[in-house]
Parts: C-alpha cells; structure tokens; sequence
C-alpha cells in the first residue's frame, strides 16, 4: 500500500525538493494515521525518494537534493527557577557537519527533536523532580514564525493541487503537534512507564523557540498592524495568537509578495526555553477548634512586623506542606475568630489549597496520621481531615452566607445585677438589631449599617456584674459590638437592652452550623 | 468562679483597650476647651469632648447641635462608599464639625484637631443631646476621622499624651484653685 495518496504526489516532490523533512511531507499529503509518522526517520526518508522518484509522470526537479536526514541539534534550556537543565552537550556532538540543515517547516521538531535520545533527556529531568503521578499531559509550545512557514507551503501545495483540479483546505494538513504527539508519547510511555493522556492533573510543558527563524513574522507587523499591540508581561509583539490571526487577514498575494515560497532551511533547529512541571492544586479540609486566646487565624504582619509568633493557618499547613511538598498554599475558612476568641465545639470548618503539589497519593490512613501529627499541637486540634474537590470548597463558601454560628461570652455589667432581669434576656427571640461597620474594621471595611438577627439568648448569673451568655445569630454577627456597643454605633445593644454599660470579657465560638466537610469516623 | 470576678473588676474599658488618648488643651485659645482624640491602633480617630471641657462642667444645659458648619457645608451631607472611603469630606487639624449651643447663650464650636478623612458624625446626639454629657468618651462622641495611611503615625503630632495632659490640669488647677 503506497505511503501517500496518488493525488497528493505532486504535493510530496515539491516539498521534498525544497527542504521539507518526509515527516512534514506525510502532513502536508494529509496523511491522518500515526504509523507512518512513527517509522524510523531514515526508514521513512528511503520510502519517501522511492516514492517520489517512482513517480509516474516523472514531474521530479532534475536539481533535487535529498533533504538532510540529520539536522544539527542544539538544545540549551535555560529555566534558572526550576534547575531543569539538560546537558545538551552529548546531543550536540553526534551532528557537527556544518552543512546538515534542519526541515524549513518543523524546524527540527519532527527530526531529532522526535527521537527517543532527546525525549529521554526531557523526562529524566521530569522523573528527577520527585511528582507522583498517574498519567501526565504532555503540551508543547511552538515558534510563532512556523505558522507563516506552513501558510507559505499550503498556499504553494493549493495551488499545485488546483492545477489537478484539487481542493486543498488549510485544515486538511495534519497539525504539526499532532504529529509530534504521535511520535512521542510511545516513547515517553517506555521512558516514563505512565501514559500521556489528553486530560490529566501532571503536565508536562515544554516551550520551543527557534532565534535563527524568528524574523520571519516580521513583515506582518506592517500589513497587520492592529494585530500586533504591545502588551504587559509579553516580551515579543509576535505571540502564537496574533501571528495567526494576521495570517487570517493578511491577502494571499500580499503574503507571498513578502515572503516567498519556499522558506529557507535554517541551519540551527529549535532549542528548549522552558520546561515546566506542574501538578493541579489539591485541596484539603477539615475543622478546627482553637483553644488559644493569644493565637490569630492567620499571621499578624503589620508594617512586615510579626505581632503573634504563630497562627492556626500555619500550624495546620506546616504539616499539610512537609507531606504533600508544594509550592505554596492557599488557606480558607468558613468566617474567622478574633485573635482572642476560642473556638470550641466541632470547630470551624476550613479547606486548604495546595498549589503544585509533588506528593498527591494519600488513603484514609495517612490523613489520619497527618491530622495525628497536627494535634500534636496543644493550641489547636483538627477533625475530619480528607482530600475534597476544588467545588466541595465553593460549597463551604456558600455555607458562610446562611449559616448561624453559637457563642458563649462572659458580661460584665458596670451595674449591679439581680438574677432575674436576665431572664428577660432569656425570653429575647429573634432580636433584630442595626450594625455599623465595627470601629475596629473600619479601616478596611466600606462604612454600612446592615441588619443582623440575634435568634436566641440564655443568660446563667455568675455574681452581681457578671454573667455569662449564650447565643445564636445570624452569620457576620459582631459580638463584642453587640455586647459593648461599639459607642452606640450597633443599636440596640447589651448595654442599652439592660440601661447600663456592658462590656465583655471572653468570647468563645461553641459552633459554626455547617454541614462540610463530611464528618469522619474516628 | 468568685475568684475570677474579682479579676474582671479591674478589667480595663473599651476605650482603654484598643485606644491611646491623645488631648488638644485650649483649643484656639479658648481657656478648657480641651478635645480628647481616641486613636485605635487601627489608625481611626474618635474625636471626643476632654472632661474639662466647659461644656460637660455642672450647670451647663444643651440647647442644640448642628453639623452645619456654614451656610454650605455641613457635616451631615458627607457620605462615604467602598473600602477606600470615597467622597469623604477632608478635614484639617482647625476644621470645625459642630457648633453646640448652651442655654446660657454660651457657644461651643468642636474641631476636628487631626487631619484625615471624616468617615461619620455622631447623629446619636442630635435626638438625645445628654449623651454627650453623659458619656462624653464613647456614646457621645462627636465624629470618625481616618488619618491618611502615610500620616497615621505622625497625625497626632500636635497633640499632648495622656501624661501630659495630667500635668496642664494639674498646673491649671494650681494656678487658679477655686476654678474646679
């Protein structure tokens, strides 16, 4: 069976006469099966000249050179960050014959930057990270200039296909990545001992650049100029997406009046930029119970001062980042107590996002040995610590609006108090009360009166100025405002209810009503 | 449970807890007319009648209070929106905020004695002027001002420390000792 459709012939000794690599030339004859790509290059290359040597008419340039079998390999990844630096040293020496060029279309990309020597280089520094992982996606970046390379050549092969009476559309050729993709993923699967798949929480990218062809875009910068807008955090106007879209726009005879067909083979092919791993955050939660009066729920900082030495966020996600070893991490909880106020009870529902995290296998057992190794602490505990979904945390997000959360407070009255005017405190039901934006946060808060419900009071008398008090309210209820008063500035407030000033002397959050994460079994 | 009452009997205020108090005595040179400026670590400032002031002295009575400061500005008319507290009035350390008026003909003007933004005044007092006898330092006070960020350190400048403000009373109370 011929490599090539009959009709594509014409197609395949044009390109292979001007400097195409036989890869490229099975894309452009649209050739939709992966083995052929997958043959040993210089297997193919000999199929490819029988082939088109053969051919019927015998159309074939008499001044047509073999296209070089071997480009010249020149990889250097430059990525100080991540210490991914391949030693391209050994690459580099098997290929110095200065006149080897590299294919005119895929700059290398189908060549030597397809065999199992390079692919191995990349995924030893992959394994040398230390990611665990099922499956990876494996994504590369291209040069910009490719697309005006591969424009030039299918404008070249549609008309050498009209002459035959062809159609030829653009989306007919084969996808330069495609190709790559079918080459390689054997090959990184026998590497690696894992599969690249399309959808996976591991990638894999890889960005290639190319200097010696980067020129090429240039001239669109001029027909196409609103393509091509300076933009923040971009170093060059000439990105993938603006390439192609000024491609889309530019006129078929402006094009090939300013680059003619066919491009030329660059002596150097593409280089690694940038290889990056990354592994999609995951997230943790739980509740916790703090039983500190000098411990905030995250770090003080003010004026790059630390003002607490620690903080509930740090001494659970110390723990959290030692096993999971991420980069970073995000902390987030169901509302916040102030810094001396416990929380008691089930404790306060919390979710931490990992962000690229190396270490992501853990069963049942190991995070119940990891929230072990948290309560070791004796500020703070945790329950139900489990690995949930990035949506399970909006749920608890959603909790935070209709939630109602229990207090106890300890009162202290500057009048003397008998036993049962708190019982009127105890016959108080929904008590509807206006709150300005608490004096203590206004420097961060915009200015407002909201309406919040106290649902429920109980009152138990300690001696003739204290006593203490149980409530129920409505969630982004202030407390000690409601308590103090706040200057009259939350109305009505203890204070006023019982014609004397209140204040109050410790607050505890007894529970936070919602539902998430899932309860554990001990 | 008796013993941690007692503890709580010397238990410091509110005002004590999350302020420093700061005095403007005199205020332009108006013999008394001393302001009290309550700074929450957070930067805001609560500004405040001092209890010298002769507004608060026996036998003064509270006729009115009016925000309206002149025939186009009043106190009253500033709103604020956002975190960032837009549209707020901007105030200097000699712009006024009130003028209370005493039975006795008597006319007291209150100065905001800080720069910075006013983010409200005490409407409060308005429909219950004995607030401000009552509880001159927290439910009578007269406005929030927030100090510009970069001068919230040093917008209190002008004004004398709890300790020495004790001295001047002490001083005053000397020199003329049938005065309190």
């Amino acid at each position: 069976m011929p490599l090539i459709e009959e009709k594509y012939r014409p197609v395949a000794q044009m390109l292979l006469s001007s400097g195409t690599c036989p890869r490229c030339v099975l894309r452009f004859c649209c050739v939709g099966t992966y083995s052929p790509y997958r043959l040993p290059y210089k297997d193919l290359d000999g199929e490819m000249q029988t082939y088109v040597a053969v051919s019927p008419g015998d159309t074939a340039d008499p001044r047509w050179v073999p296209p070089c079998k071997k480009a010249k390999l020149d990889i250097s990844i430059e990525n100080p960050g991540d210490n991914f630096l391949i030693d391209s040293s050994q690459l580099n020496d098997k290929n110095d014959a200065p006149s080897l060029r590299s294919c005119n279309l895929c700059l290398g990309i189908l060549q030597d930057l397809s065999e199992a020597d390079f692919i191995k280089e990349i995924f030893q520094t992959v394994n040398s990270a230390g990611y665990e992982f099922k499956d990876f996606v494996f994504s590369v970046s291209l040069p910009a200039q490719m697309s005006v390379r591969e424009h030039s050549t299918w404008l070249q092969a549609k008309q050498e296909m009209g002459k035959h009476g062809h159609p030829f559309e653009k989306t007919d050729v084969i996808q330069l990545k495609e190709a790559y993709k079918w080459i390689t993923h054997p090959l990184i699967a026998e590497e690696l001992g894992v599969q690249a798949v399309s959808k996976s929480s591991f990638e894999v990218a890889v960005v290639f650049a190319h200097p010696e062809t980067d020129g090429d875009c240039h001239f669109l910068a001029k027909t196409c100029k609103d393509c091509f807008k300076p933009t923040k955090n971009k170093l060059s106007v000439f990105t993938r997406m603006a390439v192609i879209k000024a491609l889309e726009k530019i006129k078929e005879e402006e094009f090939c009046a300013s680059f003619s067909y066919p491009p030329q083979c660059p002596v150097t092919v593409c280089k690694v930029v940038d290889l990056q791993c990354s592994h999609a955050s995951v997230f943790v939660a739980g509740r916790y119970n703090k039983y500190s009066r000098n411990l905030p729920q995250t770090p003080w900082v003010i004026d790059g001062e630390r003002k607490m030495e620690s903080s509930v966020e740090e001494l659970i996600t110390e723990h959290l980042m030692a096993v999971f070893k991420a980069d970073s991490f995000n902390f987030s909880s169901s509302g916040r107590e102030d810094v001396d106020v416990r929380t008691l009870g089930k404790g306060r529902p919390f979710a931490i996002e990992l962000v690229n995290p190396h270490r992501v296998q853990f069963n049942v057992q190991d995070m119940k040995e990891l929230q072990k190794k948290i309560n070791s602490s004796d500020k703070i505990k945790v329950r139900d610590l489990q690995i949930v979904t990035r949506e399970a945390v909006a749920h608890m997000k959603e909790g935070e609006e209709v939630k109602t959360k229990c207090y106890s407070a300890l009162i202290w009255t500057e009048k003397v108090i008998q036993e049962e005017e708190l019982q009127a405190l105890d016959h108080t039901k929904e008590l509807k009360i206006a709150q300005k934006t608490p004096l203590r946060v206004l420097h961060r808060r915009p200015l407002a009166s909201r309406l919040r419900v106290i649902h429920s009071m109980r009152a138990e008398y300690v001696d003739e100025h204290h006593f203490r008090l149980y409530l129920k309210t409505q969630a982004g209820t202030y407390i000690k405002e409601f308590v103090h008063g706040d200057f009259g500035r939350t109305r009505p407030n203890l204070g006023s209810m019982m014609k004397t000033t209140a204040d109050i002397l410790e607050l505890d959050v007894e529970s936070v009503d919602v539902d998430w994460p899932p309860a554990l079994d001990d | 449970m008796a013993e941690e009452s007692q503890q709580h009997q010397e238990f410091p205020s509110v005002v004590d807890r999350y302020f420093t108090r700061w005095y403007k005595p005199d205020m332009k040179g108006k013999p008394c007319e001393d302001h009290c400026i309550l700074q929450h670590s957070n930067r805001i400032c609560v500004v405040t009648l001092a209890a010298c002031h002769p507004l608060l002295q026996n036998g003064k009575t509270i006729q009115s209070i009016s925000y309206q400061i002149s025939a186009n500005c009043s106190r009253l008319q500033n709103k604020v929106s956002g975190k960032s507290k837009r549209g707020a009035q901007f105030l200097t350390e000699f712009a006024p905020l009130c003028r209370i008026n005493c039975t006795d003909g008597d006319e007291y003007t209150v100065y905001s004695c800080i720069r910075g933004r006013l983010l409200e005044v005490n409407e409060n007092i308005l429909e219950n002027p004995e607030l401000l006898k009552e509880k001159p330092s927290t439910e009578g006070y007269i406005a929030v001002i927030l100090p510009k960020f970069e001068e919230s350190k040093t917008v209190t400048d002008g004004l004398l420390s709890q300790k020495e403000y004790e001295e001047i009373v002490l001083r005053r109370t000397n020199a003329t000792p049938d005065t309190s």
